[in-house]
């Protein structure tokens, strides 16, 4: 007979984040110490609370299978000594061992385990080693636990799990809601224990109040006339808070509606785990919902007016801070960044942000000459003035979004704007927003690399990567055509330009891996050096991998790797040629190459890389013939050399669009 | 809390003879006093606040020294506590330089710590099924005294009223048994049962004194002080001169005066941070000295008591 098996970690309140993996954790565990054991399960299901960590397994046999077998002993007529060994490793005697063939053979039965045995152990061994990510003491004993463990129900069909962990005995009672239910309940198999514990307040799957909390916020702004701004984190985050969740919604006083909607929902959201509500229009709503642990007797009433009176001194701070930092033009807080360090060795914020200025000016002029390089000046100046203002050290995410705000009310242009807004998004739009951006990281690329502090395996300390891929996508998303190697000529901090540019092929590579772009194509683009504007080496590379995967292709690269190898074994560097003897493959090579190779050159000019492999494909035909007919190795010496600089004028022309030996397969 | 009890501490006129809801919200000073009276009965020492400028309750060596070491250990206090750097010249209603927190420490942690707390909660008149109580993780770290702790902030209605915090390690050392420290932030305690959204509106006793009738010209005169007014070079030069005189008393193996020091530092090192005279590099610098003191005389401590580390 099978049967299911509950175990409940009973305790103090887990923090909310720590639960997922809590779950996770506890099903890998036991599901080790089952097979460590031999004992099957049908199933392992986890649930979490913040007072609780379930988990039910189903159809646990009730025993592990009986195991016998034979272990091979020392032969009969062994010395006594090693006679003795063995029977002292098995348990055995003399008389019990088996004789065969003048060896001596012990046969072991290992009985099965009862199924409770087992999981006592592994209960035991798992509250022991439970990985949290932080655990602590409590009281005079030295058992680790997230917060105090107060109590295990651990049930083997209806039969208690006998065990006891640092004074912490199984058994079949728990209690319920906190303050709903705060007495002792008996749980009398897994079948009812999610039942029992509902009606008492708690609801154990986070999976269904997950779903409440959703749904019952929604309900609440829309039986309030307004949408509710989904947001999952905080559905998560309020389920590993409550064991009986209720969203409530109330409203805040409509005047601070002034202060940036930005500011409004990350104060509610970090600070007070609210959902925020917008009206018919898109706008912010003056009101908030809030996620109770009770079903309060007065309806819910006492518990909004007091969120309402939190989030409003919250929202006071929040105004302060709007309204002092508005009395100050952000140029006016310029020698306050220059207090502020930006590196050790880098100067100060300030100098950084006149490194950003000069460099996005650079950029404006070099490549977007329509454009204002006094506005992408101006940009870069102001990038990071808002670093010292009241809203940013109080809500340091909240970084380019206020001095966003900040200039728009200063009456910055447009692009000022727009580029101090965007600045720390990985992908930023517009002209000026892309000089700012690009003149940024560039800076911040080139400061670092010239300190030789580059990121090594999983360590990155300053974001390094990220802001190459910050490059990689601004560039990409806004098709922006300018040479890097150039642009990183203009930064101040002079770094290793061909360091850098492989630091950002790398970034590149990994970006385009999910858009299904070859790595190997990519290199082999980079190879022939002087690409290093990213959209042209990106058309150059999609072109390349059109044709690379057709047949045509596949053709063309293993002609052009014969020719290659031929021509490395060969260390062949061109030579005086001659001799009459041009047989008509070689000689139609030659054809195809004075044909292919001014239209490949005419296309890769004129950008049309899809044209230039057509030209390319040309080739195909002639090689596979040549290499058929033709012997290089021909025994007058100049017509061998002839024939090998035919190869190498057919290596040339490959190479004009990419260099083909970077390409795998 | 029983009702009769409510009945007899408060009388007919403040408090329903049938269930004990409180009609009248507590004052400020009967909600000390409530706790006072509520721990108390609980086997708390009630021990008077610390007679020296610190930034928390947790200063007091009734909370520092007692944490370490196996001797049980019971207290609760008021400690008037200062943090230059949040005064506002008593114009904010949330944020005041000078204020009070409520103190109980529990060594070894009893089991029932959470319901004890919640029995406090109780007392001074919160329905928990009417107000919405969490406990919200918030791990406590003190680099200024060496020492951290898990725990939550407890929230009342979205509110954090509490700091709840199970110590690990004080001034270095292991905690063992382990403390249960209770923070009670009185006056948002306060604001929250008297339903009051600016601070200096508190009723501070039943007679109509309010909260700003006793610490206005405080806020407005610490703050012009801590801000505007002290002397750096005096303040820069009592850092030094406290600093030497914890090691000197460390030197004559004098913990508690050693201690003292430690927490005078700690306190000059706070203004001068509210004149804006500390770098952010310097900063670190000044914390690490406190820490090298406070754990110095934690040391000193053991070894006076004979623990072993």
């Amino acid at each position: 007979m099978s049967a299911d098996f509950l175990l409940e970690l009973r305790s103090e309140e887990i923090p909310a984040r720590m639960q997922a993996k809590a779950r996770a954790d506890l099903a890998r565990l036991f599901a080790e110490a089952l097979q460590a054991a031999g004992l099957t399960t049908e199933g392992i299901e986890t649930y979490s609370t913040p007072r609780r960590l379930v988990l039910i397994a189903r159809g646990l046999p009730e025993a592990t299978e009986a195991v016998s077998e034979e272990l091979k002993g020392p032969r009969a007529n062994a010395p006594e000594q090693a006679l003795a060994g063995f029977l002292k490793k098995t348990g055995l005697s003399r008389e019990q061992l088996e004789e065969r063939d003048g060896v001596l053979f012990a046969k072991i039965e290992k009985p099965g385990r009862g199924a409770s045995e087992v999981l006592a152990e592994a209960i035991e061994s798992i509250v022991r080693n439970f990985p949290w990510p932080k655990s602590m003491r409590w009281g005079s004993g030295n058992l680790r636990w997230v917060r105090p463990l107060h109590g295990i129900v651990a049930l083997l069909g209806e039969e208690i799990v006998p065990v006891e962990v640092d004074g912490v005995a199984a058994g079949a009672a728990t209690v319920g809601h906190r303050f709903h239910h705060p007495g002792i309940i008996t749980i009398g198999s897994c079948a009812d224990y999610a039942e029992k514990l509902r009606a008492c307040h708690v609801i154990v799957d986070h999976e269904e109040r997950e779903a409440i909390i959703r749904e019952g916020a929604a309900a609440a702004a829309k039986a309030a006339g307004l949408s509710l701004v989904e947001d999952e984190g905080l559905v998560v985050e309020n389920a590993g808070l409550t064991e009986n969740p209720v969203p409530l919604l109330g409203r805040f006083d409509p005047e601070f509606l002034d202060v940036p909607r930005e500011v409004i929902v990350l104060t509610m959201r970090t600070n007070q785990k609210y959902f925020a509500c917008t009206d018919d229009t898109g706008a912010l709503a003056p009101a908030f919902i809030c996620t109770a642990n009770i079903d309060a007797k007065d309806g819910g009433e006492a518990i909004v007016e007091g969120n309402r009176r939190v989030l409003a001194a919250r929202l006071s701070d929040a105004r302060f801070f709007w309204e002092q930092d508005l009395k100050v033009p952000l140029e006016e807080l310029l020698p306050k960044i220059d207090q502020m360090l930006f590196y050790e060795g880098m100067g100060s914020l300030r100098a950084k942000a006149e490194r950003i200025a000069k460099l996005s000016k650079a950029i404006c002029e070099k490549w977007f000459p329509e454009r204002d390089p006094e506005t992408a000046y101006r940009a870069g100046l102001l990038a990071k003035t808002d670093l010292a203002s009241g809203m940013v050290g109080e809500f340091p995410e909240l970084q380019g979004i206020m001095g966003g705000y900040y200039a728009e009310r200063a009456g910055e242009k447009a692009g000022v704007v727009s580029a101090l807004n965007q600045q720390y998004q990985q992908a930023v739009e517009g002209c000026i927003p892309v000089c700012v951006a690009l003149a940024d990281r560039i800076d911040t690329l080139a400061s670092f690399f010239a300190k030789s502090i580059k990121p090594t395996g999983s360590k990155d300390p300053f974001a390094l990567r990220r802001a190459a891929l910050a490059i990689v996508q601004t560039i990409l998303t806004n098709g922006t055509r300018l040479s890097l190697r150039e642009a990183f000529g203009l930064a101040e901090a002079k770094a290793d330009v061909n360091e850098l540019m492989g630091f950002i092929a790398d970034r590149l590579k990994v970006q385009q891996r999910e858009a299904g772009v070859r790595h190997d194509l990519i290199d082999a683009v980079f190879a022939l050096g002087g690409e290093d504007d990213l959209v042209r080496l990106l058309a150059r590379v999609n072109a390349l991998q059109g044709f690379v995967e057709t047949g045509e292709g596949t053709n063309l690269l293993s002609g052009y790797k014969r020719a290659a190898n031929i021509l490395k074994k060969e260390q062949w560097d061109a030579a005086a040629a001659g001799g009459t003897d041009v047989p008509a493959e070689e000689q139609a090579l030659v054809a195809a190459l004075d044909a292919a190779e001014p239209k490949a050159k005419a296309a890769v000019e004129a950008e049309d890389f899809t044209a230039a492999m057509a030209a390319l494909a040309l080739l195909r035909e002639p090689i596979d013939a040549f290499f058929d007919k033709v012997t290089v190795n021909d025994p007058h010496k100049e017509t061998r050399a002839r024939r090998l600089n035919l190869l190498a004028r057919f290596r040339d022309a490959v190479h004009q669009v990419a260099d083909f030996s970077k390409i795998e397969g | 809390m029983n009702a009769l009890v409510r009945l007899w501490r408060f009388g007919q006129s403040r408090c329903n003879a049938d269930n004990g809801e409180y009609l009248v919200p507590l004052s400020f000073q009967d909600l000390i006093l409530t706790l006072h009276h509520y721990w108390s009965e609980r086997g708390c020492l009630i021990v008077q606040p610390y007679d020296m400028e610190m930034g928390a309750g947790t200063f007091h060596p009734a909370t520092v020294l007692r944490a370490l070491g196996p001797d049980a250990w019971k207290a609760a206090y008021v400690q008037p506590c200062r943090r230059p750097t949040d005064g506002r010249y008593g114009e904010n209603p949330n944020r005041l330089g000078h204020y009070y927190q409520y103190q109980v420490v529990l060594k070894p942690s009893p089991a029932d710590l959470q319901q004890l707390y919640l029995g406090s909660l109780d007392a001074i008149g919160i329905d928990p099924l009417k107000h919405d109580i969490r406990f919200v993780e918030d791990d406590w770290e003190s680099p200024t005294l060496g020492a951290w702790g898990l725990g939550w902030e407890v929230w009342c209605d979205g509110m954090e009223v509490t700091q709840f915090t199970y110590f690990q390690q004080v001034g270095g050392f292991e905690c063992k048994p382990v403390t249960g420290e209770l923070t009670y932030g009185l006056e948002r305690l306060a604001m929250y049962i008297q339903g009051k959204d600016n601070v200096f509106d508190l009723a501070f006793n039943n007679e109509g004194v309010t909260y700003g009738d006793v610490f206005m010209d405080n806020e407005q005169q610490m703050s012009a002080w801590n801000f505007e007014t002290a002397n750096t070079d005096a303040l820069f030069d009592l850092f030094k001169k406290a600093a030497a005189e914890a090691e000197n008393c460390l030197t004559a193996k004098l913990p508690i005066p050693a201690y003292e020091q430690a927490i005078k530092a700690s306190h000059i090192f706070n203004t001068l941070q509210a004149r804006g005279v500390i770098s952010v590099a310097e900063r670190q610098a000044y914390i690490g000295r406190v820490r090298d003191l406070a754990k110095g005389a934690c040391g000193a401590w053991m070894d006076a008591k004979g623990y072993a580390a």
